[in-house]
């Protein structure tokens, strides 16, 4: 099988964000990049599809300023064959722009599967999977949380509220990933980081479409309220409940 | 005068919370866009127009109903085909849907087909000239976006439980719409859907939510937690990580940064250390309570209020002590 995968560069969640002085985005000064969870875990399962059928090719693409070429590079650290990093200045908000470029260079790559995240752990969107999809005209499955695939068609499982949901679709098809898909991502061997070195990595600009939707402004969230600790063990409760009603008015 | 479409999202042939809260916002966006009228897109299993009046009763004027024997589950593709055809036929200002997960799957189909962007997980909304102009948190809710929405119609989903429904007399016409492909032939096929554990109330629609983590020690004791859910009579019950990755509960009942973002009035964190990616998860609630026997447990800085102790000798006894208020009052 031949299957994309499309990896976001992310900022190390871990950190302590600051806002940079156009007030709309983060200051990266002192921040560490990651490829984000979901899309890791997307190359993993990639990577072990490949394994098991013991044939096959997994892409990674990448859209964003030369920095992306790290996290490429990381993914073919881990196995993938090759890279692509659609060129852009800084990677937009808007899903749709990025879909669009993203969808140009998947046309016609005979891709039997195309994995996303399903959400990006920065943007937070979780729509640039599903547009793709739509302008290729392929069918998605979102979330999936448990795959099967034989003879051309996959029976995905995702999460929904309180219920699980049985899916299947036909090859090809887009997909973006939950976690439970794989139980973790590999680290990249010492091997697998020198082999990436030597491993195509092709550059080619962005066809980003027209931006509608934008950030206008980033704050850091209102802290909340400073709580406090009513008390200890059981004789506390009294005066939770008796919170609960007359302040918090929630019972 | 614009109008504005709200998706009125059902699950087994129910209409859901976040289908009303779709509505609410959509109301809101009319008539802050100088009073349009709201259409309520209701799909489902023949006999779905039942719920027209509850939609009219949150705002919507029109309640565009799609019934049909293909549609008694999600229906991602013909769902969304003629949600699409519909929003650009009516010439809406604006397409409203809730980020739940059928949301979640349908808006950004629908967005692409109408060629616009799609601004999702929103917490809040506004007009303001001719952008719509809404609030999202990002870096699993450790910034706060501001997001201005250009594109017609703007197309956005709203967070689960992040604005209530709010009741808005309005006439609820029942409007007949046809589907705009047919549902048998829809590459993405639903076979089943596995209710969990958690009976009838989910995540993204209880009120109160009460989470359980490692503190609980094993599997057996969530049921101190399902039983002060029960207590509340309207609360469901979420987890962390480290219970759903041990098997204790499933995977849909995670809460945090790779599970399920929720905004209830009341959250109960049980045995809960507070790691960044579960706050991620449900920071925006309205009231925290945490229970937890590490008086420095990061949980507390997130909590409204905290009780110092040990889930085996607080839950139970917070348990019964809400059956009474719930008694009394
Ligand atoms: C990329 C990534 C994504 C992640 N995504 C998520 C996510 O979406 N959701 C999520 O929840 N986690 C997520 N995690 C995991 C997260 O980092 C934490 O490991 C997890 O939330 C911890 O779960 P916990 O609070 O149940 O367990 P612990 O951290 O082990 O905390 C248990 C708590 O229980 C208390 N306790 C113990 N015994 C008792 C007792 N008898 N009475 C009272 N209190 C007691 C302890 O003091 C402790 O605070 C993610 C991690 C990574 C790296
Ligand atoms: N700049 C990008 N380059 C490559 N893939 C991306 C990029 N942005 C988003 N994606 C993919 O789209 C998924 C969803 O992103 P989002 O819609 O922003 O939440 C991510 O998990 C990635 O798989």
């Amino acid at each position: 099988m031949k299957i994309a995968v499309c990896i976001k560069r992310v900022p190390d969640m871990e950190a302590r964000f600051r806002i940079a002085g156009d007030g709309a985005s983060v200051d990266e000064t002192g921040l560490k990049f990651t490829i984000s969870d979901f899309d890791e875990w997307a190359v993993e399962y990639a990577l072990q599809v490949k394994e098991k059928q013991g044939s096959g090719e997994v892409v990674v693409i990448s859209l964003g300023p030369d920095t992306v070429q790290e996290t490429i590079r990381k993914a073919l650290a881990m196995g993938a064959d090759r890279g692509v990093q659609l060129k852009a200045d800084k990677i937009p908000f808007d899903g749709l722009a990025i879909a669009r470029a993203l969808a140009a260079e998947l046309q016609g790559g005979g891709y039997d599967l195309i994995l996303f995240g399903k959400v990006a752990v920065d943007s937070s969107n979780g729509v640039t999977g599903v547009m793709v999809a739509e302008l290729l005209g392929l069918p998605v499955v979102t979330s999936v949380s448990k795959l099967e695939i034989a003879n051309g068609r996959g029976t995905a499982e995702r999460a929904l509220e309180g219920a699980v949901e049985v899916v299947e679709f036909p090859l090809p098809a887009v997909l973006t990933v939950d976690q439970g898909l794989v139980a973790q991502a590999r680290y990249p061997a010492l091997k697998g980081i020198m082999a990436a070195k030597k491993k195509p990595l092709e550059v080619k600009p962005a066809q980003l479409g027209a931006v509608q939707v934008a950030v206008s402004k980033m704050e850091l969230p209102a802290e909340r309220a400073a709580g406090r600790i009513v008390g200890e063990g059981s004789a506390a409760v009294p005066e939770l409940v008796r919170l609960l009603q007359n302040e918090a008015k929630v019972l | 005068m614009a109008n504005v479409l709200a998706f009125a999202e059902t699950r087994g042939g129910e209409l859901r919370k976040t289908g009303l809260e779709a509505v609410t916002v959509a109301r809101k966006l009319a008539d802050a866009s100088g009073g349009g009228e709201v259409h309520a897109m209701l799909v489902g299993a023949p006999g779905v127009a039942k719920f027209a009046e509850t939609l009219g009763a949150h705002g919507a004027d029109v309640v565009l109903v799609v019934e049909g024997a293909g549609f008694a589950q999600y229906n991602p593709e013909a769902t969304a085909a003629t949600a699409a055809a519909r929003i650009k036929e009516g010439g809406y200002r604006a397409a409203v849907f809730s980020a739940s997960a059928q949301g979640s799957d349908l808006a950004p189909r629908v967005a692409a087909k109408l060629g616009v962007g799609l601004a999702s997980d929103v917490t809040a909304v506004e007009v303001q000239g001719d952008a719509v102009v809404v609030r999202h948190p990002v870096n699993t809710g450790k910034v706060v976006a501001t997001v201005k929405v250009t594109g017609t119609p703007a197309v956005i989903s709203v967070r689960p439980g992040a604005i209530a429904p709010v009741q808005a007399a309005k006439a609820g016409r029942v409007e007949s719409v046809a589907p705009a492909a047919d549902p048998a032939a829809s590459r993405v096929v639903v076979k089943e859907v596995r209710q969990g554990s958690t009976g009838k109330l989910d995540l993204a629609e209880a009120p109160v939510i009460v989470s359980g983590g490692r503190g609980l020690k094993a599997k057996e004791n969530f049921k101190l937690v399902e039983d002060l859910a029960d207590a509340f009579g309207n609360a469901a019950v979420g987890a962390t990580r480290a219970v759903t990755d041990d098997g204790w509960r499933p995977h849909s009942d995670q809460i945090g940064q790779t599970g399920r973002v929720v905004s209830p009035n009341l959250y109960v964190a049980v045995g809960i250390s507070g790691a960044i990616q579960h706050i991620a998860g449900m920071r925006t609630s309205k009231t925290i309570v945490a229970i937890n026997k590490d008086k420095d447990a990061p949980i507390f800085k997130v909590a409204d209020y905290g009780i110092v102790g040990d889930v085996f000798d607080v839950v139970p006894a917070l348990t019964a002590a809400v059956r009474e208020a719930k008694k009394a009052g």
